[in-house]
C-alpha cells in the first residue's frame, strides 16, 4: 500500500533502490513491524479491507460465470501493487486468488512473507518480491487477470508511466482496481490535518497533499492509455467506530475500477458500432 | 504496543482518551507458543461435542463459504450410534423453540428429527401454587409454540450432518482437550498465531478459531481465564418420563410454580409426558428413592393441590381478576386442567443440580464460547438448549461473512460483533429467568399478591406476551 518510488525532476529515471528516498524508507523502516497490529499505526488499512475486498471480489464475480460461493476468486492471478505487510493480499488469497505481492521495501516484504508462513494455504498462494512495478514489468507481459493498487498512486511521481506499466503486465480486458484520495481543500483538512497531525489515524508525514490525485485526473490517464473506467465510488471513514463505508461524493477517498481494452486494441463497448448499427447501416446502404 | 491492546475497544479514538473507557488488559491470556508448523493446522476447531458443538460443527460444515476450510470437532466421549431408538422415551428432553428448529432446518438436521419423533405443542399454561393467577402463553394463528424433542432425537440428526460434510469436518471422538496455548495478539517472528490445543493422548491440533462448547463447566473458558458470574442454585432438576392416565391431545406445555421449586409436564405424545421438577436436593433425593406409586402421587398432587393457597391471596386474586375483565373482557383466560399421571417409566428418574452463570466475555482473540460455557440458565424458562441454537446461528453467521470477505477467521473484529448481539439478547433473558426464580421461590404474602397481579396483568396484556 505504501510503495515509495518517488522521482524528483533531477534525477533521471532508474530502478526503485537509486530513486527511492532515504529519508522515506528510514520512516516506513520502522513501522515495518507493525503492519499486523490491527489496533495500531495501520488500523484503517485494515478495516479498509471490510470494504475493498468485498468491491475487489463482487466486481469479479459479476463479470465471471464460472465461479464457486466457496472460493470465488480461484484460478485469478492478482498483482498488488505496494502490498506492504500484505493486508490486502492474504484476504485475496483466502479467497482462492494466486496473490503475486510486491514492494519497493525489503522490510515490508520480509514482513509479509514472515507472516504468512504460518499459514500453509496463503504460503503456496502468495508470492512476495521486493521490487518496483517497472522491474517485473519485462517478465510478466500480459500475466495478470487482476492489478490492485491500493493507497498507492498517491505516492506515485509519475503517474502515467505507472499506468503503462499496470497496462503492460494486465491481460487484456484484466482489471484494475486503485483505492487513492483526492486533492481537494476537504482532503488537505480531514486527510492531513485531522488525520495525520491531530488524530493520529494516518503515521505523520506519510502523505503528500501536492501528490493527491483527483479522479478525473486519474480517469483521463487511464482512458488514455487503453483503459475503460467502469467505476468511481468515494470513500469515507468514520473515526469514532474506525470504519470504511461508500458514499457519493469523491472529495476525499475514493475507488476506481477499470479495464484494459480487448485483444488488437480495439476500444471499450461503448465506442465500438453496436450489431444493431452495423445492420442498418449495411441496410441501408443497400436500399441507397 | 499495549497501548494499543489496552484500546482494544475505543481503538478508533484519540490515543489519549481510549485508555479512560477501554477494558482494561488485553483481550488474550498470554501464554505464546514456539511455532510448530508439522502440527495439523485447522480452520476452527469446535471443543465440545454436545448438542450446541455438533450443530456449531454441522453449521460450518454445510455453510457454502466453508467449502475450502478444515473444521475439527473434540468430543470426549465416545461416537453413539442412534440408528435404532428404542420405544421408550428417554428422560433428558429439550423445549426446542420455531427459531431453533429453523437453525437446524438450515443445514438438514430437522427433517431428520421429524421423521423419528417429536411432540409439537401449542399452548403453555404457567400457574402459581398460591393463587389462581395463570398465564397461558399461545399464538395466534394455528402455528406450533415449540417443540417437545429428546436430546438424543437431537444428536442422531446432528450425527447425521455431519456425517454428510465428513469431509470437511472431522470428528474427534474420544479426545479430551487437556491443554490450550493462546497466540499473543500481535505475534512477533517466532510465536505462532494459532491456538494451540493438547489432546489427552498427547496429540496436538493448531487452529485459527477456538469455539468452546464445553458445558458450564468449560475448560476452554477457564483457561481463557474468562470470568463468570455464578450462582448455585440450592435446587436440583428431578426428571423423568410419565405416563399419562388417559390418552389426550397433549399439545399444552404445563407448568406449576411451587414454592418450593417449578413441576413441569411437558408432553412427548399423546399418553407420555416428561417431568422436569426443580426443587430442593434433599426433597429431589427423595423423589428419586420413593417407590413408583407414591412418586406418581406427589406429581399429582403437586400439580393439583391448593394446600399453599390462602383466603386472603384468593380474594384478592379474584377482585384484580373481576377488575381485569371489566376493562378487557377477553383478558382472563380459561383455565384448561392438567392431564393426570398414572405412572412413571422404569429406570427413568434422575436429578441434576442446577445453577445459573454468565462469562463476562464470550470472546477473545480468537475464541469464542457459546451454549452453557457461556451462560447457564435455570430450566423453568425452557430455554437453555436454544440460547446456546442461537448462539450458533448468530456466530455461524458472522464467520460466513467474514469467510467470504477473507478475513482472519480468529480476529476480534467479527467476534465482537456476535458477542454484543447475543449478550444484549441472553443477558435480558437470563436475568428475566433468574428473577423469577426468586420471585416464585417464596409464600411470602406480598410478593405472592405482587406476582399474582403481575401475572394476571401480563396474561392480559398482548405486547408483553409476545416479547415473552
Amino acid at each position: 500500500q505504501l510503495s515509495i518510488f518517488r522521482l524528483t525532476a533531477k534525477r533521471p529515471f532508474s530502478t526503485s533502490r537509486s530513486s527511492v528516498d532515504s529519508e522515506e524508507i528510514k520512516k516506513f523502516q520502522l513501522l515495518a513491524q507493525k503492519w499486523w497490529d490491527e489496533e495500531g499505526e495501520y488500523s484503517a488499512l485494515h478495516s479498509m479491507n471490510d470494504i475493498r475486498v468485498p468491491f475487489i471480489r463482487d466486481t469479479l464475480l459479476s463479470m465471471s460465470s464460472n465461479y464457486h460461493l466457496g472460493s470465488p476468486l480461484s484460478g485469478i492471478k492478482i498483482l498488488d501493487v505496494g502490498c506492504g505487510g500484505g493486508l490486502l493480499s492474504e484476504p485475496l488469497a483466502r479467497l482462492g486468488a494466486s496473490v503475486t505481492g510486491i514492494d519497493p521495501l525489503e522490510d515490508n516484504i520480509r514482513t509479509a512473507d514472515q507472516h504468512k508462513s504460518f499459514d500453509p494455504v496463503l504460503a503456496k498462494r502468495i508470492q512476495y518480491k521486493s521490487s518496483s512495478l517497472e522491474e517485473i514489468v519485462e517478465e510478466s507481459m500480459e500475466t495478470f487477470d487482476v492489478i490492485v493498487a491500493s493507497e498507492v498512486v498517491e505516492h506515485v511521481a509519475d503517474l502515467e508511466t505507472f499506468i503503462k506499466c499496470c497496462s503492460q503486465v494486465l491481460k487484456p480486458e484484466g482489471s484494475l482496481f486503485i483505492t487513492t484520495i483526492n486533492k481537494t481543500q476537504l482532503s488537505y483538512v480531514l486527510g492531513i490535518v485531522v488525520a495525520e497531525k491531530i488524530m493520529g489515524i494516518v503515521p505523520e508525514g506519510t502523505h503528500e497533499w501536492e501528490k493527491f490525485v483527483p479522479p478525473e485526473e486519474l480517469e483521463h490517464l487511464l482512458e488514455s492509455n487503453g483503459f475503460s473506467v467502469k467505476t468511481v465510488n468515494g470513500m469515507l471513514y468514520n473515526p469514532l467506530w474506525g470504519s470504511w463505508s461508500w458514499m457519493e461524493s469523491t472529495s476525499l477517498n475514493y475507488a476506481v475500477h477499470a479495464v484494459k481494452s480487448g485483444a488488437q486494441g480495439q476500444s471499450g463497448p461503448t465506442d465500438a458500432l453496436s450489431e444493431t448499427d452495423i445492420q442498418q447501416h449495411s441496410a441501408t446502404a443497400g436500399t441507397a | 504496543s499495549s497501548a494499543a491492546m489496552a484500546a482494544a475497544r475505543g481503538r478508533a479514538l484519540l490515543p489519549p482518551l481510549a485508555p479512560l473507557w477501554a477494558r482494561p488488559g488485553p483481550r488474550a491470556p498470554l501464554r505464546a507458543a514456539a511455532a510448530a508448523p508439522s502440527q495439523p493446522l485447522y480452520d476452527v476447531v469446535v471443543s465440545g461435542g454436545g448438542m450446541v458443538g455438533s450443530a456449531m460443527a454441522a453449521a460450518l460444515g454445510h455453510d457454502i463459504h466453508f467449502h475450502d476450510k478444515k473444521i475439527a470437532l473434540l468430543e470426549a466421549g465416545p461416537r453413539k450410534e442412534y440408528d435404532h431408538m428404542p420405544d421408550s422415551y428417554s428422560n433428558r428432553v429439550s423445549s426446542i423453540s420455531p427459531g431453533s428448529a429453523t437453525l437446524l432446518s438450515s443445514f438438514g438436521a430437522w427433517d431428520h428429527v421429524c421423521s423419528v419423533r417429536l411432540k409439537p405443542f401449542r399452548r403453555m399454561q404457567v400457574w402459581d401454587a398460591c393463587s389462581e393467577a395463570m398465564i397461558i402463553f399461545e399464538k395466534d394463528d394455528l402455528d406450533d409454540m415449540g417443540y417437545i424433542v429428546e436430546n438424543d432425537v437431537i444428536m442422531s440428526a446432528l450425527t447425521k450432518q455431519l456425517d454428510a460434510v465428513a469431509d470437511r469436518v472431522e470428528v474427534f471422538y474420544r479426545s479430551r482437550a487437556v491443554g490450550y496455548t493462546w497466540p499473543l495478539p500481535s505475534h512477533s517472528c517466532d510465536t505462532s498465531p494459532w491456538v494451540q490445543v493438547e489432546l489427552a493422548d498427547g496429540r496436538r491440533l493448531q487452529t485459527k478459531l477456538l469455539i468452546g462448547a464445553d458445558g458450564h463447566n468449560s475448560v476452554v473458558r477457564k483457561e481463557a481465564e474468562i470470568k463468570t458470574i455464578e450462582h448455585h442454585y440450592d435446587q436440583s432438576a428431578v426428571v423423568a418420563t410419565l405416563h399419562l392416565s388417559e390418552a389426550t391431545d397433549n399439545n399444552v406445555a404445563w407448568q406449576r410454580l411451587l414454592p418450593t421449586g417449578p413441576i413441569a409436564l411437558l408432553p412427548l405424545s399423546d399418553t407420555a409426558s416428561s417431568l422436569v421438577w426443580s426443587t430442593s436436593h434433599e426433597h429431589a433425593s427423595e423423589l428419586l428413592a420413593m417407590d413408583e406409586e407414591s412418586f406418581v402421587d406427589s406429581i399429582n398432587s403437586a400439580f393439583w393441590s391448593n394446600i399453599n393457597h390462602s383466603d386472603f391471596i384468593d380474594t384478592a386474586g379474584a377482585m384484580f381478576r373481576s377488575a381485569i375483565s371489566l376493562l378487557k373482557p377477553s383478558g382472563t383466560a380459561v383455565r384448561q386442567l392438567p392431564p393426570s399421571v398414572a405412572k412413571v417409566e422404569p429406570e427413568s428418574r434422575a436429578m441434576f443440580p442446577l445453577g445459573m452463570g454468565h462469562a463476562t466475555e464470550y470472546v477473545q482473540h480468537r475464541v469464542a464460547l457459546i451454549g452453557d460455557a457461556a451462560h447457564r440458565v435455570h430450566p423453568l424458562a425452557g430455554q437453555g438448549v436454544n440460547l446456546g441454537f442461537g448462539d450458533i446461528a448468530c456466530l455461524a453467521h458472522h464467520l460466513s461473512a467474514a469467510a467470504f470477505n477473507g478475513s482472519d477467521l480468529g480476529s476480534l473484529k467479527h467476534l465482537l460483533k456476535f458477542e454484543t448481539e447475543r449478550q444484549r439478547h441472553n443477558v435480558s433473558l437470563i436475568a428475566a429467568t433468574d428473577l423469577l426464580k426468586r420471585l416464585y421461590s417464596t409464600r411470602l404474602a406480598p410478593l405472592v399478591l405482587l406476582r399474582t397481579w403481575g401475572l394476571q396483568a401480563t396474561n392480559a396484556l398482548p405486547p408483553v406476551k409476545v416479547r415473552i
